[in-house]
């Protein structure tokens, strides 16, 4: 099995750039096993996710129109 | 993007070619001036200012790396007139930085993890609440600063990972490093200090 800290280097870099099919059979094959680089896996795409809203919150906070889209 | 539009020369440079790179120019202003409407003028100028040298535009790296050049130096303008020192209008670093000091180990030696993620509760419940940003923010910004740019860069302006690299004179290798150790901070900051709260006794590193 492959360890933690590469998987989730993976993992990471997934959310980079996109990822080989071999290096996703990696990682899913390893989350299968493992419910911590599955948490590891879920949690970064959330931090993403609250990433972009904390920019919109900037945006709106710091007020108006400006942004076009 | 341009190149996928497949722009050469300057003479097709468009206003809705620039127009497009509004939004990202517009957030990378916002996080260094910290307000709505020096962001905006400082976009405009620089928007402007493409416009009207577009015949200097090279199309070699890529509009998008042109305007954000150009938006850099009016941020600068900005700070000069106001009369402060150029803080931060340098989002990039040099080739001799401090490696960040970042000597927490999230992996044993084995490569298992050292502690590491449980699983958290109703996460997207927290984007709902006020409590949540403020965490986030200081999640956010316990960061070392050369990979809390980085990863804002990458997650808050919304640049690729080649185009962050390009800003910040980082190697592949070392942004694929930076940017994990960034996400497994933050990710290791909002369990302790707001999915797991219950269980924060140990009161470990903070991101």
């Amino acid at each position: 099995m492959r360890s933690c800290r590469d998987i989730t280097a993976l993992v990471s870099q997934g959310l980079d750039r996109k990822l080989s099919l071999g290096e996703r059979l990696k990682i899913n094959l390893h989350i299968m096993m493992c419910s911590r680089c599955r948490s590891f896996q879920r949690q970064t795409r959330f931090i993403r996710t609250a990433a972009r809203r904390y920019t919109e919150h900037l945006q709106s906070r710091a007020g108006k129109k400006t942004l076009s889209k | 993007m341009l190149l996928k539009a497949g722009i050469r020369s300057s003479s097709q440079l468009t206003e809705a070619l620039l127009a497009e790179h509004r939004p990202v120019l517009f957030r990378y202003a916002l996080l260094q001036l910290r307000d709505d409407e020096l962001a905006d003028d400082a976009v405009q100028e620089t928007l402007l200012a493409a416009w009207q040298s577009a015949s200097a535009f090279e199309g070699k790296a890529g509009l998008r790396t042109w305007l954000i050049g150009i938006l850099k130096h009016k941020i600068a303008d900005h700070w000069r007139r106001s009369g402060r020192e150029i803080v931060t209008s340098d989002i990039g670093f040099g080739e001799a930085d401090e490696s960040d000091g970042d000597e927490v180990d999230f992996f044993m030696s084995s490569g298992q993890w050292n502690g590491g993620p449980r699983a958290w509760n109703d996460p997207e419940a927290a984007l709902k609440q006020q409590e949540f940003w403020a965490i986030y923010e200081t999640c956010q910004s316990n960061l070392p600063p050369k990979m809390g740019r980085v990863f804002m860069l990458r997650e808050l302006v919304g640049l690729e990972a080649d185009e962050v690299c390009r800003e910040t004179g980082l190697s592949d290798a070392n942004y694929w490093v930076i940017m994990h150790r960034a996400r497994l901070r933050l990710r290791e900051c909002l369990e302790i200090r707001w999915f797991n709260q219950s269980k924060q006794k140990k009161e470990k590193r903070h991101a």
